[in-house]
């Protein structure tokens, strides 16, 4: 058989059909008789609903019905959005509803939807739906919301703390008593929305025969999708299938079931018809999660070489109007901060304060990028306040190889202990310095700084934690034609998986990747599935995938000696067939194995095989795997107008065993563009009432071609020890440590005015006023 | 509001899409975009933003490049467009810069693909010999959030190339 497909860059499976426009993404099905939808969305921040007359806008031709929360009522279990945990406990009141009854908490907010026969019909009819407001006091800035005196942001709670909670270990008290140096940081964190360029949306094709539903929804959780409808709707399992078609990006956008996506659902099963709702870009702005604020207050103690003695402090996390998965981006966050460093003593008190505005969950990077954000410029800060080189403090606190495997002292989200089971810290930072010619920086920056130019370098490391279970479920069946085909319940967005679960599939039967066939995302042919977030899917899909090759494998060869009357260990595979060794015109094709095991009246089954070629597995990978990676940025900064040009970017990147090299420096290269953005570009403004100010990308921008420099990558392979494939997540690896190691370069850059950057992103206007305050200082 | 005129204004159009001729009772308001994809079927052209800043949706209006979110189809009457299923040969061979973008990964999720195929046919056009950050500034006016462009750009480069010498195989 042909060896050796995995670790190799297969051109990608899913190509043929997005470069021919024959793809088909969720505003492409259309359903005969389906009707499209848009929403009445509150425009204010904070207000009660007296009243909604929809009269006027039914006598619109084409309007066919317009339905709010007292219409779907009847057809709700509860007005409730399931949670990720449901024993999470956290303020009543910011539970996720399907829409509002009589209070609206954010711009955006659903009051009603409407059904016409297109979307420029039901648009026309918004405008016709009265909605009487009662406007309310309303809160925008999470520090403002948990002062006492705050305005309500729902009117019937006592406060705006949505939870609180420590994370910590160690004997922070003792270390401070203790330290040589103390040192202060506070840090203002923002990240914006995922923005896919495919917004959200879903068609629900109704189903009358059944009473029923399918959704096909642009979604990062098919499963997801149908078990929140089966609760919210009190249907059952066969009366709702979800399915993805083509899902052109995710990036954390796409991760919850939405208000817009079960009220779809619940108006089609009311007027009993299909529905169709593609989101525009303005709802997206409006209407989709973002990550948005975080503010730290850190100090940080060392001895007197600059080694980490602890770190304590407070963060306040912005969690919007409703708590619409959990706690994942202030608690990762959280966690992320000891990152690959030796950090024995740690006290973070965290608040959770909800705000009049959309609801935060995690976009690629889930918390990661935060943490390592505060570790990263708390390094920084340590090495200049000792007169310390930037990478040297970095490796005097970095574990060493020889203490891998590394027992975290934290407990992870389920509350297990955790630990770095494999990686090399050191040898990273140093592949990444040399790869940089870091050392020889300072002449270059010296050179540079004579002819008038202000050029920087900086550097920050990071772990992430991937491959969250509890599993992802792998199904490989050969059909009596032939095909093989793989099933899973893991979700592609465009990362390639596909392609990548080919590889590990067809790597067992020595055929080409492109001859096995992925079906992904469809509640229809697997019955349980996660879903695609956390960096989680090669591990998981990936290793069930694979193990269930090897036993389709093994039970195909099994019946092949059955059939050609030999022992197995003289049969081989390769090519799709399996022959004897050294007579290759004595052979089966896995055509006639799967043909043999789907039985024939009246004929003999093979022995001691059960029917069917096919296997299913849900493998449990026994632990998490962390993936590391070291990021070194050079850039120039024009001090007169504050823009910032990457002109280097190196990255060194630990994912463990690599399936595909192609696929998966795609996935750091967009990483690392999108932790671009969420340094220099991207910010999701709103005013002090609440109002978002940027909902165009003319106002929040994305990095765009000339701004993203090419990412230099070098590899760094420590196979993981806790699944089959040695296999790490790699799709947020880019983005964590972008941010930090770009503030750092920037720093560097603008030393000799002695410039602190404390905060994401930042724009060229506040770099301008960094320098002058710093200017005026000196 | 009482029901305003363009709401219900229609117009027969005739458009030529990829060498085909189709004519169309469309409302006037209908954007050229939504009359590629719900009327003509032509599902290839995306919608990233429809307000002109993504780039997801431009399709060539007689040979340059137009952001079909924000032109009508009345106003397309009597033109030839090009979309991404009319980017190939006839006999189905890709174009270059399709083979390119398979084999730079140039890819991800694909949803802004089509208009970057169509905004690069149009500057190769024009600039047959592009220096990457020529290539680079001709992909400003497209957003991708996906790949980081990276492979984007070698793509373009590498299908100049293959254009400019069309019987050479990629030189990467
Ligand atoms: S959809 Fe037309 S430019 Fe974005
Ligand atoms: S490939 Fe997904 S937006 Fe470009």
């Amino acid at each position: 058989m042909s060896e050796g497909l995995i670790g190799t860059p297969v051109r990608r499976l899913e190509d043929a059909a997005l470069l021919t426009g024959t793809a088909r993404f969720v505003d492409d099905i259309e359903i005969p008789g389906m009707l499209e939808c848009a929403f009445v969305r509150s425009p204010h921040p904070h207000a009660v609903i007296r009243s909604i007359n929809s009269s006027a806008a039914m006598e619109l031709p084409g309007v066919h019905a317009v339905f709010s929360y007292a219409d779907l009522a009847p057809l709700l279990t509860k007005n409730l959005i399931p949670p990720d945990n449901p024993n999470l406990e956290f303020a009543e009141t910011t539970k996720a509803i399907v829409l509002a009854e009589d209070e609206v908490c954010y711009v955006g907010e659903i009051v009603a939807i409407v059904l016409a026969d297109s979307r420029y019909v039901a648009e026309d009819a918004l405008t016709l739906v009265e909605v009487d407001y009662e406007i309310l006091p309303a809160v925008s800035d999470c520090r403002d919301a948990i002062a006492p005196d705050a305005p309500r942001v729902h009117r019937h709670a006592s406060n705006n703390v949505v939870a609180e909670f420590r994370t910590e270990f160690g004997d922070c008290h003792a270390a401070f008593a203790n330290a040589a140096h103390v040192f202060n940081l506070s840090l203002k964190q923002h990240r914006g929305s995922g923005h896919p360029i495919e917004g959200r949306g879903i068609v629900i094709e109704f189903d009358a025969a059944n009473d029923g539903l399918t959704a096909w929804s642009s979604t990062q959780g098919a499963h997801r999708v149908r078990n929140s409808l089966v609760d919210i709707f009190g249907l059952d399992e066969t009366r709702v299938r979800a399915a993805t078609p083509d899902v052109g990006g995710g990036f954390g956008s796409k991760h919850i079931v939405y208000p817009e996506e079960v009220i779809a659902s619940g108006a089609a099963l009311l007027h009993r018809c299909s529905v169709k709702w593609i989101e525009d870009r303005r709802e997206h702005f409006l209407a989709a999660i973002q990550e948005r604020d975080q503010y730290w207050d850190v100090e940080v103690a060392t001895d007197t070489e600059g080694r980490l003695m602890g770190i304590r402090g407070s963060m306040i996390h912005d969690q919007g109007a409703y708590t619409l998965l959990g706690f994942n981006v202030p608690h990762n966050a959280s966690l992320a901060v000891p990152g690959p460093y030796v950090l024995p003593n740690y006290q973070l008190d965290v608040t959770i304060a909800t705000t009049n505005r959309v609801g935060t969950i995690p976009v690629r990077g889930a918390g990661y990028p935060e943490g390592t954000f505060t570790m990263e410029r708390i390094m920084d800060l340590v090495a200049d306040e000792l007169g310390m080189g930037r990478d040297e403090v970095r490796r005097r606190n970095l574990i060493s190889a020889d203490m891998i495997p590394y027992e975290l002292p934290l407990r992870a989200r389920d509350g297990s202990t955790t630990q770095y089971e494999s990686g090399d810290y050191p040898a990273c930072l140093q592949k990444a310095l040399d790869g940089s010619d870091f050392a020889n920086f300072p002449e270059r920056q010296a050179q540079a700084r004579n002819e008038g130019r202000y050029i920087g370098i900086g550097l920050a490391n990071c772990t992430k934690i991937t491959g969250r279970g509890p599993f992802e479920t792998g199904i490989v069946r050969i059909g009596p034609s032939g095909q093989i085909t793989v099933h899973t319940g893991a979700m592609p967005m465009g990362q390639g998986i596909k392609t990548a679960y080919a590889q590990i599939c067809a790597d067992q039967f020595g055929v080409d990747p492109g001859n096995v066939k992925v079906i992904a995302g469809d509640t229809g042919t697997v019955p349980m599935g996660i879903g695609g977030f956390g960096s989680r899917q090669t591990v998981t899909a990936g290793s069930s995938i694979h193990l269930a090759s090897i036993e389709v494998r093994e039970k195909a060869l099994k019946t092949a000696a059955h059939m050609l009357e030999v022992s197995e260990q003289d049969l081989e595979l390769s090519d799709g067939e399996i022959s004897v060794k050294g007579v290759p015109e004595l052979s089966v094709s896995l055509s006639d194995v799967a043909k043999a095991l789907s039985g024939a009246v009246g004929y003999p089954r093979p022995k001691d095989v059960p029917p069917g070629l096919e296997a299913t597995v849900n493998f449990l990978p026994t632990g998490l795997t962390y993936g590391n990676g070291v990021h070194v940025v050079e850039v120039h900064v024009d001090i007169g107008t504050g823009g910032v040009e990457i002109t280097r970017y190196v990255v060194v990147n630990d994912s463990g065993r690599l399936i595909n090299p192609l696929i998966a420096e795609g996935q750091i290269i967009g990483g690392v563009a999108h932790g671009i953005g969420n340094s220099l570009f991207e910010w999701m403004g709103y005013d002090e009432t609440g109002q978002p100010v940027t909902t165009t990308f003319a106002e929040y921008l994305l990095p765009t071609a000339p701004v993203v420099p090419n990412i230099e990558i070098i590899h760094h392979e420590t196979p993981s020890t806790v699944n089959p494939l040695g296999v790490k997540g790699v799709g947020e690896a880019g983005v964590i440590p972008a941010a930090p190691a770009i503030m750092s370069a920037i720093e560097d850059a603008l030393k000799p005015f002695g410039v602190r950057i404390s905060e994401t992103p930042i724009s060229p206007p506040q770099l301008i006023q960094l320098i002058q305050k710093a200017q005026a200082k000196h | 509001m009482s029901m305003t005129p363009e709401a219900t204004d229609r117009r027969s159009i005739s458009v030529t899409v990829n060498g085909q001729r189709h004519d169309v009772d469309v409302e006037t308001r209908l954007t050229l975009a939504d009359c590629l994809r719900h009327r003509l079927g032509l599902t290839g052209t995306h919608l990233g933003c429809e307000h002109g800043v993504c780039g997801a949706c431009t399709v060539l209006v007689n040979g340059n490049t137009a952001r079909s979110c924000l032109m009508l189809a009345v106003q397309a009457d009597g033109a030839e467009i090009a979309t991404v299923e009319g980017i190939a040969s006839e006999n189905g061979e890709w174009h270059p810069l399709q083979k390119a973008f398979h084999e730079h990964h140039a890819l991800q999720c694909g949803f802004c693909t089509a208009g970057i195929l169509t905004s690069m046919v149009e500057f190769l056009q024009e600039n047959p010999d592009p220096d990457e950050p020529e290539v680079r500034e001709a992909l400003s006016g497209n957003i991708c959030r996906c790949t980081g462009y990276q492979g984007i750009v070698q793509a373009v480069l590498d299908a100049a190339r293959r254009l400019r010498s069309p019987n050479q195989e990629s030189s990467s």
